[in-house]
C-alpha cells in the first residue's frame, strides 16, 4: 500500500524544552479537511449490523480510505472487516471484464459483454427448450441490496418463468424466520437495539457477538454500564462469554433441552407472567405439559453441564424485571434449529418479556441484508412483501403488478441445498448464480462440487473470482457495494440507504444492469428496463404494499433524512415501527403462539468410531466464504489460515498437526489448544476453501421445515496427523497479474494464537 | 492528566483488532499499525489487550529525553509525537528507553514511528482512529467526566508501577474495583 507523504513542520534548531516547542503538528494533514477529498456516507458491506461509515474518495473519484461515521447504529464503531472493507474497491483481484470458457475443462478467457450475454441467453433458451423451464435454476444471496433481491425473484418468475430460485439466506436465517412466523406471525426482530440500554438482563444463545457482529458489543456494554447482566449459552467461551455473569457451555445440539429445562424451573418456581400468558398468548398448556417432563437433571445429562447452570439461568431470567433474548446461527444451524428458536421464544412469552422498552427478543442476521434479502421474493416459496407464493390472493396481487396472468406465475421451488442436489438427477441443467460461493459454504461440499460438474451451463456474477465462479462457463463482472447505491435492512429491521461512492472499474457493472441485459438478450427486457436501484425500489414499494413487510411508505429521500426507517412503513407519513408487539401480535386474534418442542438427537450422533462433536463457525477477521476477506492483506495477516480448536485434555500441543475426520472428509489442521472449548467438542472455522474447507466434513442433513443445514454439529474423530493441509490462495483469472501474486502466497502455515487471530507481536 | 485522553480498559477488549486496522488508516503512518494487540495467557482464555503509546508525563517522555537529535516533540497538550523525519537517525535510543515497548523502527527508511494520538484528529477534538472504531469501548477517548458519564462505576489510573519506578502517563487505564488508591484523584 502506498503511504501518503506528509509534510512535517521543522522543529526550531536547539529546542530542547519539549513543551515550548508548541508546533501544531496536525496542521499539514488534517484527515477531514484535505482538499479534493470527499466523504461519501454509506454503510458497511458485511454483517447485519450495517454500521454507518464514510468512504474517503479522492479528486480522481477513487475510494482510498474510511472515516468513522456518527450514525445512530454504530456511533463510529467498526470492526476490522469494516475498517478495511474499502480495500476491496481498487483491489488488483477485481474482475474487470466478462470471462467465458469455450469448452468444459478449458480455461476462462476474456470476452466482450455482447459475446458473454449472447452465450448466456442462448444457453438459457437451449436448456429450457430441451428440458423445460424448471431445468434452469437461479441461486441468489442476501449480501445484495434489497432492490437486487427483489429483481432476482422477478427475473426468475417473469424472465425465466422457472420455479427454481432460492437464496443463500437458506444457509443462514431461515430457522429463525420460520420460528418467528410460527410464534409471532411476522419475521423481524422485535426491538431496536437501543432497547438494550434499558434492559436488566441479556441472554445470548449460539451467538458469538464479539466476532460475528462485533459492533453489537457496543450495545452490550452500554447495557452493562447501566447495570444489566448477561448470560451466554455457547459451547465455547467466546470473548463476550468470558466477561458474562453466567456462561453455559453446553454440548452442541442440545439447546432445546436446555431451554425446556429453564422453562421447567421457571414454571416450578412460579416466575411466570400469568396475566401476559392469559391475555396475549395461545397454547401455554401444551408447552407447560412438555417442559414439566424436562427436569434439570434430565437436561443437564443431555447438555453435559452442571444442573446448577440451568437453575441459575432460570433464576436470573425468571426474576429479571426486564430481559431480552438474542440468538444466532449456533442454535439455528441444526436440524432442530426452528425448535431451538421456539424454545427461547416460549421462555420470552411465558415471562411476558416482549413488547416494551428493555423487554424483547431478536435474531441476529449474519449478512448485511440478511433481513431485507428474505422479504421480497428471492426465497423459493415467497413473493415480495413477505407474501406466500402459494396463497391465491398474494399470487393475484403480484401477478397483476407484474402484468402477467396468475397461472403463468410459477409455484414454489426447492431450497438452496436441495436445488444444487437436483443437479445430480439432471432436474437442474443450467444455473445462474450471484452473491454466493457454495464450494466453500455448502455442507458436505465434495458432493456440491460433483453436482456442479453435472451442469450443462453455469453463469456466475461476482466482483472477485470465487472458488465457485472459477468453474463457471461464463463469469460476469459485477460491482462492489461502493459502486452501487441501494437499501438494506439491518438485524433490527431498520431499512437504511447506501450511497454510490465510485464508478465501477473496467467493464464491471451493477447486478441490476447485468440482469436487465440478460433479459434483453432473451427478448424479455421490458419488465427489467430499470435505470437505477431507486427505480427498482419504487416498484418494490408498490409490490410490498399491504404485505407483512410493507415498505410502501419508504422513499430514498426519507431514508436520507432519517438515517433509516423500521418497517412496516405503510404510508409516507408513517414514522416506521421500531418496536413490534406493543399492542398485539401478527395474528387475527392479536395473540402470540406458544409452540411446544421436544429435543432430539442431532442427525449424526457421536458413537465409538466418531466420538467427538465437530462444530463450525466464524472468526472475526473473515466473512462467510472468505471470497472478499481472504484477499485483504490486513485480515489475512490477522488470521492466515484455519485451525482446529481442541481442549488440553486431548493431549496435543499448539501447532501439532491434528487430523479431523468425519464420514465425509478430513483435514489436517494445526491445533489451537485452549481451555475455552468443551472437552468433547472441537471447532473449525469455515471461511477457507479447497482441501481446508470445513464443509468437506459437515453433514448435509436439513431441517424438515426451514431446510437449513446442520453446520453446527456432526460426529468426528481426531488423531495425530502428519502434514498440515495447505490452504489455497483465492483464485484469479488465468494470466491476470493478480493470479501470479496469489500463486506465490499459496501456503501459509502461520496459525492463529487465539480464536480471534494472531497477536501483532506473535512470531 | 488533563482534558481529553485515551482510557484503556483491557477487561472489555474482545481482541477483534479493529484498533489495529484503524491505526493503519492514520495519515501520519498510513499502512502500518502502531498498536500492539496481545492475546494474553494463551490457551487459558480468549482475553486480549491493546497497547498504545501511553504519552508519559512524569518522567516526561523517556523516548524524547534520550533522543540525541531532539527529534521527538512533546506538544503543550502532552502528546508525544513521532520522531521528526528531518532529525531521526534511527539510533533506537527511544525504543530502548520506552517502558511500554511502543516506538517502532523502520530500518529501510531509517526512521522511527510511534503513536501521536492521531494528532490530526485529536487536536481538533475528534477521537483517534483506534478509539473511534473500538466496538466495546476498550479504547475510549474523552475526559474523565465523559468516561464516568457513560460508565458510572468505572475507576481509572494514570500510574504504572515498574518495580520501584512509578510512571505517570497521559493515557489512563481503567482499573477493577480494589485499585482505588492508585486511581486518579476525583474518581470513585
Amino acid at each position: 500500500m502506498s503511504r501518503d507523504r506528509a509534510v512535517y513542520p521543522v522543529i526550531p534548531p536547539g529546542v530542547s524544552d519539549f513543551r515550548e516547542a508548541g508546533v501544531d503538528a496536525a496542521e499539514e494533514w488534517r484527515a477531514l479537511e484535505r482538499e479534493g477529498v470527499t466523504l461519501v456516507p454509506t454503510h458497511c458491506c458485511y454483517c447485519g449490523v450495517q454500521c454507518g461509515m464514510y468512504l474517503r474518495v479522492d479528486g480522481d473519484g477513487r475510494v482510498f480510505g474510511v472515516e468513522p461515521s456518527d450514525h445512530d447504529i454504530n456511533k463510529g464503531k467498526l470492526c476490522p472487516k469494516g475498517v478495511t472493507a474499502y480495500q476491496q474497491v481498487n483491489h488488483p483481484d477485481r474482475l474487470l471484464y466478462p470471462l467465458v470458457r469455450d469448452r468444459r475443462g478449458g480455461e476462462l478467457r476474456r470476452a466482450s459483454w455482447d459475446e458473454a450475454l449472447d452465450r448466456v441467453a442462448s444457453e438459457i433458451r437451449r436448456i429450457q427448450d430441451a428440458y423445460g423451464r424448471d431445468a434452469f435454476g437461479v441461486y441468489s444471496g442476501s449480501s445484495l441490496v434489497t432492490e437486487n433481491t427483489y429483481l432476482m425473484g422477478k427475473f426468475a418468475r417473469v424472465g425465466l418463468r422457472t420455479r427454481h430460485i432460492d437464496y443463500n439466506g437458506r444457509l443462514c436465517m431461515v430457522s429463525a424466520a420460520a420460528a418467528n412466523k410460527k410464534a409471532f406471525g411476522i419475521d423481524r426482530a422485535a426491538n431496536p437495539w437501543s432497547d438494550m440500554f434499558s434492559t436488566r438482563l441479556m441472554l445470548f444463545a449460539g451467538a458469538n457477538v464479539a466476532e460475528c457482529f462485533p459492533v453489537m458489543s457496543h450495545y452490550v456494554w452500554g447495557a452493562r454500564d447501566r447495570g444489566a447482566q448477561m448470560i451466554v449459552v455457547d459451547p465455547r467461551e467466546t470473548p463476550l462469554a468470558r466477561t458474562a455473569e453466567l456462561h453455559v457451555p453446553l454440548r452442541p445440539g442440545t439447546d432445546a433441552a436446555f431451554f425446556n429445562a429453564v422453562l421447567h424451573v421457571i414454571e416450578r418456581e412460579g416466575w411466570l407472567d400469568g396475566r401476559f400468558i392469559a391475555e396475549r398468548t395461545v397454547g401455554w398448556e401444551d408447552v407447560r405439559d412438555v417442559v414439566r417432563a424436562w427436569d434439570p437433571p434430565r437436561a443437564a445429562a443431555i447438555c453435559g453441564i452442571d444442573r446448577e447452570l440451568i437453575e441459575r439461568t432460570a433464576r436470573m431470567w425468571g426474576t429479571a424485571e426486564r430481559a431480552m433474548a438474542f440468538h444466532a446461527r449456533g442454535i439455528e444451524h441444526q436440524i432442530q434449529g426452528v425448535e431451538n428458536a421456539l424454545s427461547i421464544i416460549n421462555l420470552v412469552l411465558a415471562t411476558g418479556q416482549i413488547g416494551a422498552a428493555g423487554k424483547g427478543y431478536g435474531t441476529i442476521t449474519g449478512q448485511g441484508n440478511g433481513q431485507g434479502g428474505r422479504e421480497h421474493g428471492q426465497k423459493a416459496d415467497q413473493l415480495p412483501g413477505a407474501r406466500d407464493i402459494e396463497n391465491p390472493e398474494h399470487r393475484a396481487f403480484i401477478a397483476d403488478l407484474w402484468g402477467i396472468d396468475e397461472p403463468d406465475l410459477p409455484h414454489a421451488g426447492v431450497s438452496a441445498v436441495e436445488l444444487v442436489h437436483l443437479m445430480e438427477t439432471g432436474e437442474i441443467r443450467g444455473f445462474l448464480a450471484l452473491c454466493n460461493n457454495p464450494f466453500v459454504s455448502m455442507p458436505n461440499n465434495r458432493r456440491i462440487e460433483a453436482c456442479y460438474e453435472r451442469l450443462e451451463f453455469h453463469v456466475q456474477l461476482d466482483f472477485f473470482l470465487s472458488e465457485t465462479a472459477a468453474r463457471a462457463d461464463v463469469v460476469l463482472p459485477s460491482t462492489t457495494w461502493a459502486e452501487e447505491g441501494g437499501t438494506t435492512t439491518n438485524a433490527e429491521g431498520r431499512v437504511i440507504l447506501r450511497h454510490k461512492a465510485a464508478e465501477p472499474p473496467g467493464e464491471a457493472r451493477p447486478d441490476w444492469w447485468i440482469i436487465g441485459r440478460i433479459a434483453e438478450h432473451l427478448g424479455v427486457g421490458g419488465p427489467f428496463a430499470f435505470d437505477s436501484t431507486e427505480a427498482i425500489f419504487e416498484e418494490l414499494r408498490r409490490a410490498s404494499k399491504g404485505g407483512v413487510a410493507d415498505y410502501s411508505g419508504i422513499t430514498y429521500d426519507r431514508l436520507e433524512e432519517t438515517g433509516g426507517l423500521f418497517w412496516p412503513v405503510p404510508s409516507e407519513d408513517h414514522p416506521g415501527t421500531p418496536r413490534l408487539f406493543e399492542e398485539g401480535f401478527n395474528f387475527p386474534d392479536g395473540r402470540a403462539r406458544f409452540n411446544a418442542v421436544e429435543w432430539r438427537e442431532p442427525a449424526e450422533p457421536v458413537d465409538d468410531e466418531y466420538p467427538i462433536r465437530l462444530t463450525t463457525g466464524r472468526t472475526v477477521a473473515h466473512f462467510l466464504s472468505g471470497n472478499q476477506t481472504r484477499r485483504i492483506g490486513a485480515l489475512v495477516e490477522q488470521t492466515p489460515r484455519p485451525w482446529v480448536e481442541v481442549h488440553p485434555s486431548m493431549g496435543y500441543a499448539n501447532g501439532d498437526p491434528v487430523r479431523v475426520v468425519t464420514r465425509r472428509g478430513e483435514i489436517t489442521l494445526p491445533a489451537l489448544v485452549t481451555d475455552t472449548i468443551r472437552e468433547d467438542t472441537v471447532f473449525v472455522p469455515y471461511h477457507w476453501a479447497g482441501a481446508t474447507a470445513a464443509n468437506l466434513m459437515t453433514v448435509d442433513a436439513l431441517h424438515p421445515i426451514s431446510r437449513i443445514p446442520e453446520y453446527k454439529v456432526c460426529a468426528c474423530r481426531i488423531e495425530r496427523g502428519m502434514e498440515i493441509t495447505a490452504s489455497p490462495a483465492p483464485p484469479n483469472p488465468p494470466g491476470s497479474p493478480a493470479d501470479e501474486v496469489a500463486a506465490r502466497t499459496t501456503v501459509d502455515l502461520r496459525q492463529p494464537t487465539a480464536p480471534q487471530g494472531r497477536g501483532t507481536s506473535d512470531a | 492528566m488533563m482534558g481529553k485522553t485515551l482510557f484503556i480498559d483491557p477487561g472489555r477488549c474482545i481482541g477483534c483488532q479493529a484498533c489495529v486496522a484503524a491505526c493503519r488508516e492514520c495519515d501520519s503512518h498510513r499502512g502500518r499499525s502502531m498498536i500492539s494487540l496481545d492475546y494474553i495467557d494463551q490457551g487459558e482464555t480468549v482475553a486480549s489487550m491493546p497497547t498504545v503509546c501511553m504519552h508519559c508525563e512524569d518522567p516526561v517522555a523517556p523516548c524524547a529525553e534520550v533522543c540525541p537529535t531532539d527529534a521527538i516533540l512533546v506538544t503543550a497538550d502532552g502528546v508525544v509525537h513521532e520522531a521528526a523525519k528531518e532529525r531521526c537517525i534511527a539510533c533506537a535510543n527511544c525504543v530502548h528507553a520506552c517502558p511500554f515497548g511502543v516506538p517502532k523502527l523502520d530500518m529501510e527508511e531509517m526512521l522511527q514511528y510511534k503513536c501521536n494520538m492521531c494528532y490530526d484528529r485529536s487536536s481538533v477534538g475528534l477521537a483517534p482512529m483506534c478509539a473511534a472504531v473500538c466496538p466495546t469501548g476498550a479504547i475510549f477517548y474523552g475526559s474523565i467526566d465523559e468516561l464516568l458519564a457513560e460508565r458510572p462505576n468505572a475507576a481509572a489510573t494514570d500510574l504504572t508501577v515498574f518495580g520501584e519506578q512509578v510512571i505517570r502517563t497521559g493515557v489512563a487505564v481503567v482499573v477493577p474495583p480494589g485499585y482505588e488508591e492508585d486511581a486518579i484523584p476525583g474518581t470513585p
